[in-house]
């Protein structure tokens, strides 16, 4: 310890700046702030201006692309709803046409029918009124010529002229159709 | 001056010494002091002597150039390798430190010699622990102090600029109508203390820490190399290991301490353009 307090006052403080290291030293600095201030960092910052523009181009790039990428969905979405809509229309239309088309043959079915059995229904009226008709005449043949042969004089001019036994005969038809 | 020292740095730091520990060798014969920090001129030109630390200091002056020369001088959008950790080391200074405590507008003017200066000071401190070189430039004061003059002169003639004579007499002596009976007193205080004390801090801070880092790398250095001697053996192995911690330590220093520097430089510019209270 005591050497030491003895060398340093023998050397000189160390705060006190030696002049040439002070000049070299300013020097120095004075050569390293040139290059950068003047030569470098411009350089560099140029570099990083034109990166930024270059990021922000590509973001805008991705951005437009986005858009068309979201465009062409919004198209694609539009036409898939579209034809859905299309699809369910054409279904409820050939629903409706299956419809109207049961409802017709079932309409012309019962016409058919209809006729059928109307055509039916006249024949066998016709059938039943020849018959009718014939039975009658038989009918009423078969009373004149009986009661002819029970008077033992032909009535058959006579009934033919009075036409009794048409008359008789309808009597019974009508009793028969108020006892139905 | 130097030529009248009895020993210099140069003899010392060559372990060319036979006085080890149990020899009858004090550790004050061989010990660091002031004089590890002085040297031989290399050279002398004119009658100036050209020493190891101008050396350094032209050394690392041409070492800073090179690595920007290699990041900036031909910089690409895509960078490659180097320009990528110059714009790491520029982009710290200039977001890191200017932009934080100036501002964007108006320290945008500053960054080239906020950049500068650190890389300036850090390269300086780097020496310290750079083989062969093995010597902080920064702790001969005569560099802090040239540093930190233009500091100095830089904040102290723009407030002027900023605030006119009054203005800022009353930015150096902060000024504040309401501190009242006190204000004198402390307008003296601030007044030292702004324009006498700080520039002298400025420096010392940096000079003091490197100082004392080289102090303390050299003494265990030199202590290993001293107690090699017998069962010294057991001590020289602890100090060696002191003397690899002190290194890795004096990395990290090197690092605030240039921090430190700009980072006071910026805030001191920061204050000059102020608005006065």
């Amino acid at each position: 310890m005591i050497a030491l307090v003895q060398k340093a006052a023998e050397e000189q403080s160390p705060l006190v700046p030696p002049l040439p290291e002070l000049v070299i030293g300013l020097l120095a600095f004075a050569i390293v702030f040139f290059f950068l201030w003047k030569k470098l960092l411009p350089n560099i910052n140029k570099v990083l201006e034109e990166r930024r523009e270059a990021i922000e181009g590509g973001i805008e790039q991705a951005e437009a692309a986005k858009e068309e990428a979201a465009e062409v969905l919004k198209q694609y979405k539009d036409q898939l709803a579209e034809a859905r809509h299309e699809a369910a229309r054409m279904r409820s239309e050939a629903q409706e046409q299956g419809a109207t088309l049961i409802a017709e043959m079932r309409a012309e079915g019962q016409r058919q029918r209809e006729e059928i059995v109307a055509a039916g229904h006249t024949q066998l009226e016709a059938d039943r009124k020849q018959a009718a008709l014939a039975l009658r005449q038989d009918v009423g043949k078969l009373a004149t010529e009986l009661a002819g042969k029970l008077v033992g004089e032909s009535l058959e001019e006579h009934a033919r002229q009075s036409r009794t036994i048409d008359r008789f005969l309808d009597e019974l038809e009508e009793k028969a159709e108020a006892a139905r | 001056m130097q030529k009248e020292l009895a020993v210099s740095a140069d003899q010392m730091l060559a372990f060319e010494t036979d006085c080890h520990l149990f020899d009858g060798c004090g550790f004050t014969e061989v010990s660091p002091g002031l004089h590890s920090f002085v040297f031989e001129p290399i050279a002398t030109f004119g009658g100036i002597h050209f020493n190891k630390t101008m050396l350094l200091a032209l050394l690392g002056t041409i070492a800073i150039l090179w690595f920007f020369w290699a990041a900036f001088s031909k910089p690409k959008i895509v960078p490659g390798k180097v320009q990528m950790i110059g714009e790491a080391g520029y982009d710290f200074i200039r977001r890191g430190i200017v932009y934080e405590t100036i501002g964007k507008k108006e320290g945008e003017k500053y960054v080239p010699f906020m950049v500068s200066l650190f890389f300036f000071v850090w390269v300086m401190n780097l020496w310290s622990v750079i083989p062969l070189a093995q010597f902080p430039v920064t702790s001969i004061i005569s560099y802090p102090m040239g540093l930190a003059a233009i500091v100095y002169v830089m904040w102290v003639s723009l407030t002027f600029k900023r605030h006119g004579f009054v203005g800022a007499f009353k930015n150096f002596t902060g000024y504040d109508k309401s501190l009242g009976p006190v204000l004198p007193m402390s307008m003296t205080i601030e007044f030292f203390s702004n324009l006498l004390v700080r520039p002298f801090t400025h420096a010392v801070r940096l000079f003091a820490n490197m100082f004392a880092g080289h102090l303390l790398i050299v003494m265990f250095t030199i202590a290993s190399w001293y107690m090699l001697n017998g069962i010294g053996i057991a001590y020289a192995g602890v100090s060696f290991l002191m003397t690899i911690a002190m290194t890795a330590f004096e990395l990290f220093i090197q690092a605030v301490q240039a921090y430190v520097f700009v980072l006071l430089a910026c805030s001191y510019i920061q204050g000059a353009l102020a608005e006065s209270h």
